[in-house]
């Protein structure tokens, strides 16, 4: 099963990036052509650069974000407001990509909830269709993502953090080292796992994104929004381009590894010290 | 671990500020579901007169029925295969270390990070070829092997640390592999199988890609590439979409309140053993 549907198309994938195929005609053999399209056509670049925009959005945030929410919870751990705040900032990842793209949509438009409370608080002149907005829709794409994947950093950082080992909070305490320090010290060397695993799944959403995209914006204006798995979806089967799809898919994958092997090394390495 | 009031405070701040922008949508999709359909309603606001049939409209507009029938097929086809292949492989390559299992798993974690459009192009042709495009097992045969790599590695994870001590008792009272395996093994590992389940059920029902290529008809689609269909269609009567939004992401939400507990401790535990 896994060769049929996953190794075989990964070889096809290869073998396609290799020919210039509208589909359904005879291929002709195209060599490495495909892929000197990806790298040197500007506006393939560009969508790949589009997706490295996205991390910042879909991964760093929401580690950010999660870090601080994860700490927050673990000091009032207790209470049912950690509780209740755990559970709710995970709804989004369970619900369907495409309906987190509709409601966002919706809200990001020119009279949607957003504008409404820019409004409200004195901002009526920067409200504007945000994901119709060449300056604004990449970001407001990005906050979609980070929106989803918050409540998964969360939970992910707070489950390592309930392993630490309470007297080395005691014994930071003891030496006198403030929140920061401590935070610095203690919280973040034992969670470096954690943080990998999150940083993992979030680098790989973002280079993959596909879902909110194709909902929200359908990789417009222009090209503001396109990333390589809205194009190798577009290309592929729009545009009957199944060669350079296929190269721009290769690409897409080596990318992926190339970005997760090293932070997966980096914890490795990090775990042995 | 008091911290001084003042960093309390402006946690529990922060904690409050984050679930407001998390519940926002939900309330801003339910608000709008229920103005009067076909108008272009502004902002968050109750309506007047909240129209609960626009739920019952989008129910029949968009085919609910025969699209919940057919998610529960997929879903029905993909995680009950997908949980047991996994997990005898899992059991194969993590507790009975088969000769050859290193490099079966280290091919498993080769696809562990592939994105789906990196196959889908060829996946199609490969569909086509079977003649199988616009059924639903267009979706549910490659969904499993997509899900393979995640879910091994989901099981060895848990069969790596299963105690050789209790296979090492039942070999010497005479116990063969296969009862091994599915008397003490299999529900020792309940847990770990359980949450792969919801896990699986929910990838599943939210699939929007496969779905979207693979099969043209929407009502043989999964929730989420008919969602995607409905938008085309219906994209311009806001309420209509927002209700027909509500309607699909419910049973996932129903799922997730209802196992919250086991699935958080499963993806406490599970995701981080590798």
């Amino acid at each position: 099963m896994y060769g049929l549907f996953v190794l075989r198309p990964l070889g096809l994938t290869i073998q396609y990036s290799l020919y210039q195929w509208d589909g359904i005609g005879p291929s002709t053999w195209a060599g490495l052509g495909n892929y000197t399209t990806v790298f040197t056509d500007p506006a393939l670049l560009a969508i790949i650069g589009n997706a490295f925009k996205l991390i910042v959005a879909f991964s760093v945030v929401p580690v950010l974000l999660g870090l601080a929410v994860a700490v927050v919870i673990r000091r009032i751990s207790t209470s049912r407001l950690a509780l209740t705040a755990r559970t709710v900032l995970f709804l989004p990842q369970v619900i369907p990509l495409v309906a987190a793209g509709i409601a966002w949509s919706w809200l990001l438009s020119s009279t949607g909830v957003v504008n409404q409370f820019l409004s409200a608080i004195g901002l009526g002149g920067i409200t504007r269709a945000w994901l119709g907005d060449f300056s604004t829709a990449l970001p407001a794409v990005g906050l979609i993502g980070a929106w989803v994947l918050v409540g998964l950093c969360t939970v992910l950082l707070m489950s390592g953090m309930t392993k630490i080992d309470p007297s080395l909070y005691e014994a930071a305490r003891i030496d006198g080292a403030g929140l920061w320090r401590e935070f610095t010290a203690v919280t973040l060397p034992s969670i470096r796992q954690e943080i990998a695993v999150c940083v993992t799944v979030t680098v790989i959403a973002a280079l993959a994104s596909f879902d909110i995209v194709y909902i929200s914006t359908q990789g417009g204006p222009g090209d503001a929004t396109m990333v390589p798995g809205l194009e190798i979806y577009e290309l592929a089967f729009s545009h009957r381009q199944v060669g350079l799809a296929s190269a721009l898919a290769v690409v897409l994958i080596v990318v992926v590894l190339a970005c997760v092997l090293p932070i997966q090394r980096l914890a490795r390495k990090g775990g042995a010290q | 671990m008091i911290g001084s009031r003042r960093e309390v405070i402006s946690g529990r701040v922060l904690l409050i500020v984050l679930m407001a922008v998390t519940v926002l949508p939900f309330v801003s999709l339910l608000t709008t579901a229920l103005q009067p359909s076909g108008t272009y309603p502004s902002g968050l606001a109750w309506p007047a007169h909240p129209q609960w049939g626009n739920f019952t409209q989008a129910f029949e507009a968009a085919q609910m029925g025969r699209l919940l029938e057919s998610s529960v097929l997929i879903v029905a086809g993909v995680v009950p295969v997908s949980v047991l292949i996994a997990t005898m492989a899992g059991f194969a390559i993590g507790h009975l270390r088969m000769p050859g299992g290193r490099v079966v798993f280290l091919l498993f974690l080769l696809g562990l990070t592939l994105p789906f459009e990196g196959v889908i192009t060829p996946l199609y042709y490969e569909v086509q070829g079977m003649g199988l495009l616009n059924t639903r097992w267009a979706i549910i045969l490659p969904l499993i092997g997509l899900f393979m790599p995640f879910s091994v590695y989901w099981m060895r994870a848990h069969f790596v640390t299963a105690p050789g001590e209790l296979t090492d008792a039942a070999r010497t009272d005479g116990v063969n592999t296969w009862q091994l395996f599915w008397r003490i093994h299999v529900p020792l590992a309940r847990p770990a199988i359980s949450s792969l389940t919801i896990l699986l059920f929910l990838w599943t029902w939210n699939q929007f890609l496969l779905a979207i290529v693979l099969v043209d008809d929407p009502t043989k689609r999964t929730m989420a590439g008919a969602l995607g269909a409905f938008q085309g269609q219906w994209g311009t009567n806001i309420p209509l979409l927002c209700a027909g939004s509500l309607i699909i992401l419910v049973p996932t939400l129903v799922v997730f309140l209802a196992f919250q507990r086991h699935f958080v401790v499963a993806l406490l535990q599970g995701s981080l053993k590798g």
